[in-house]
């Protein structure tokens, strides 16, 4: 036995870890969103979610308050420290436009240069020319500009020096009227916040996407288990020529693909006048949601003890007060587990809402909302689309979470025979 | 009126509807057409009862007739039009449709996936909850894997676009990839292996559900047969492929064909994923392709899964017919 025993502890090591591995495998993409969502949409392009906690390297734009200008010469000189007086950081590289916002490395001095060339008519002709060059050193001057032509002059337009612990010198030859724009390369703090979320419920009309949803989900929710309860009892424990014929469909009704349904439904409902609306969604979500649920009711009705069901018979009660007095308070875990399915189907459903609703973006639901209009409009933006996701996905995670039991419970109900 | 009032409106006008028909009828049944108080009251009583399971099932079985089996006589009729409806032509749209290219595609990939989805999930789901069955973390491990189940399929395909983004700052594969040497590739648009890309998000989402009824029945096996196993020198191995597999079968079976099905309905992934590009139609999709634009095509691709479906759909009946 010690040798059995030995064993066992080396294989549940193995276990253990194979088991960790597999659970980070299937929550690593999950988490990856969720991340993804409270970021900063800049960061996010910066580096992936597994650095979000490491502070960025990340271009950003700041506009330092404006002292007196000093002059020298004919330029005039602005400086300070871009982290302001008492601020820190530091910068890797930095730039003069939102086109190149590392254009020179910290130290350097860049800045946008006046070539003058003598144009066809013999007239001097300005340029722009941006470089980089040693700080208290000369820019390199071409010989000729890009067309051949050869540089006669130049003067300084713009010019920014910038150490790396921000400490700054602008120089520009005109008087600035506004403090200038400055752009660096410096190391951010992470950004986490709410502001995907607030985006998304405010610009992009996700709000009235999840009251969509919720409209679809609830009454196709309640009113198949009602219909079904009553159907189940009928199959489990009423005596009729036809029974097992019926349960027998019901069982290869399971089946069908709703595929099926979408033509013939929807030009039904378009003749009889429901045509693409709400309505029209809680009746086919209805339909198509029976099947399993008659299925699941009727199993754990015929489970129910004989005794209760008959002495109430005997007692003088109607099948209509056996089965709301006695059947349906029994049946309470069969109901929660359909419920929940119905649920998560529903509100996960794209297919059925992109046929049974109209195609307007005030009754889009979430899933036709991310499929159909973010995807395509914000399709590299991240955070927006990881914020609507999780928008779209917290209330089932919610509901599975705190029903996980009852869920399972109809897993098996449905399955196990 | 806004959604909001009229989804309120409905649940109780579609709540108490129901339970007015069903109470009411009732009580017409009972006091109104078979009252149990004249002379033949045993006879009244009789018919009553005979009645009452049909006032029972009415709702039920007119929304199944209209949503579930009229569809299917519908389908087949409509797809026997042409696109606009109006002329008759017979298997036409059936013999365009395997003359394509796109449409034989779609069929290959559908092949595809009801291979190795359920395969996947299945052989998961098993591996998991045979791992998890001793262990002391074992319901987290298990409450985690179930997990995607809750998250719908646009949500997941999301999940997922994230994952295989060809930018190794937003992808984790392409970031691993990357901190390799290698160049980053776009999983989505490599031929053919996409397709398993692709899939692999249903596995993920299903091995939940293959776990938990897995994992219930390896409960369900009877302790003795296993203990017989070791003390006749059983290694682990051997007591997982001989005793525990064989004695699961039927549920393997089940968990492998509901996953089937599911997959034979589930357009949302590829439609999310490429929009059926990159040669990753499958048949779901393909149908939506059409949808709004050719009744006739598309009534046609879903009839072609109806009849994919029927042969299982058949032997579901029998096993029913059977247990009854």
């Amino acid at each position: 036995m010690d040798n059995i025993a030995g064993k066992k502890s080396g294989l549940s090591i193995v276990t253990n870890l194979s088991v960790l591995l597999l659970v980070l495998i299937w929550l690593i993409p999950t988490v990856g969103l969720a991340v993804s969502s409270f970021r900063d949409r800049q960061q996010i392009s910066e580096t992936g979610w597994w650095m979000s906690l490491f502070p960025v390297e990340q271009a950003i734009r700041v506009t330092p308050e404006m002292g007196e200008p000093t002059r020298d010469g004919d330029l005039y000189v602005l400086s300070g420290n871009v982290f302001g007086e008492d601020g820190s950081g530091s910068v890797s590289a930095f730039g003069i436009t939102s086109r190149d916002p590392g254009a020179a490395e910290a130290g350097m001095t860049y800045g946008r240069l006046k070539l003058e060339v003598l144009d066809e008519g013999g007239e001097i002709d300005t340029e722009n020319f941006e470089t980089a060059w040693e700080t208290g050193g000369e820019p390199q001057i071409p010989e000729t500009d890009e067309d051949g032509r050869a540089v006669q002059g130049w003067f300084i337009d713009r010019a920014l020096t910038m150490e790396s612990d921000g400490t700054y010198e602008w120089v520009q030859d005109s008087e600035p009227r506004r403090a200038p724009s400055l752009y660096i390369v410096s190391q951010q703090p992470p950004d986490f916040g709410l502001q995907n979320y607030e985006l998304i419920l405010s610009s992009d009309n996700m709000d009235q996407a999840f009251i969509n949803t919720l409209t679809v989900t609830i009454p196709a929710t309640v009113i198949p288990i009602l219909i079904a309860a009553f159907a189940a009892y009928a199959l489990a424990w009423m005596d009729f020529p036809g029974r097992g014929w019926l349960v027998a469909m019901v069982v290869g009704l399971l089946v069908v693909p709703l595929q099926l349904a979408l033509v013939p439904m929807l030009t039904l409902h378009n003749d009889i006048g429901i045509g693409q609306s709400f309505l029209g969604i809680w009746l086919a979500h209805t339909g198509f949601g029976l099947p399993l649920a008659i299925y699941i009711l009727r199993n754990y009705m015929t489970g129910l003890p004989r005794d209760i069901i008959e002495s109430a018979k005997v007692d003088g009660a109607t099948d209509f007060q056996v089965f709301t007095k006695i059947v349906l308070p029994l049946s309470f875990p069969a109901l929660a587990s359909f419920a929940i399915f119905q649920f998560l189907w529903t509100w996960n459903d794209l297919l059925v809402a992109k046929v049974f609703l109209p195609s307007n973006s005030s009754s889009w639901v979430m899933t036709v909302k991310i499929a159909d209009d973010l995807l395509g409009s914000r399709g590299g933006d991240w955070g927006i689309l990881a914020a609507a996701a999780f928008v779209s996905i917290a209330v089932p995670l919610a509901v599975f979470f705190a029903m996980q039991k009852y869920l399972v419970r109809g897993l098996l109900a449905g399955s196990v025979k | 009126m806004s959604p909001i009032i009229q989804g309120i409106l409905t649940i109780f006008i579609g709540v108490g509807g129901c339970i007015a028909y069903f109470y009411g009828s009732n009580l017409v049944l009972d006091r109104v057409i078979f009252p149990a108080r004249s002379d033949d009251h045993g006879r009244n009583i009789r018919r009553a009862t005979m009645v009452r399971p049909w006032l029972f099932l009415l709702p039920a079985i007119l929304a199944l007739g209209l949503y579930l089996v009229y569809p299917v006589i519908g389908s087949f009729w409509r797809s026997l039009f042409n696109r606009s409806g109006d002329v008759f032509i017979g298997l036409g749209n059936y013999t365009e449709m395997f003359g394509e290219a796109g449409f034989r595609t779609a069929l290959l990939n559908n092949f595809l996936w009801v291979i190795f989805v359920p395969a996947g999930a299945t052989f998961f789901g098993l591996l998991v909850a045979q791992l998890t069955d001793r262990l002391r973390w074992g319901a987290i491990a298990k409450s985690l894997i179930f997990m995607p189940m809750a998250i719908s399929f646009v949500g997941a395909s999301l999940i997922w676009k994230f994952v295989y983004a060809a930018d190794p700052d937003i992808g984790i594969i392409n970031a691993i990839r990357d901190s390799m040497g290698f160049a980053p590739v776009d999983p989505l648009q490599i031929p053919f292996w996409n397709n398993f890309f692709i899939m692999f998000i249903m596995v993920w989402m299903q091995t939940g559900f293959a776990m938990v009824i897995l994992s219930a029945a390896l409960r369900g096996i009877p302790e003795e047969t296993i203990e017989a196993a070791i003390v006749d020198g059983a290694n682990p191995f051997q007591v997982f492929f001989r005793i525990k597999v064989p004695q699961i079968a039927g549920t393997i079976v089940v968990v492998w064909t509901t996953i089937t099905f599911l997959t034979l309905k589930v357009f949302d992934i590829v439609y999310t994923m490429t929009g059926g590009n990159f040669d990753t139609e499958i048949l779901p999709s393909y149908m939506m392709d059409y949808m709004f634009r050719d009744d006739g095509r598309a009534t046609a691709v879903a009839f072609v899964i109806m009849l994919i479906v029927t042969p299982v759909m058949i032997w579901n009946i029998r096993q029913a017919r059977k247990e009854l």
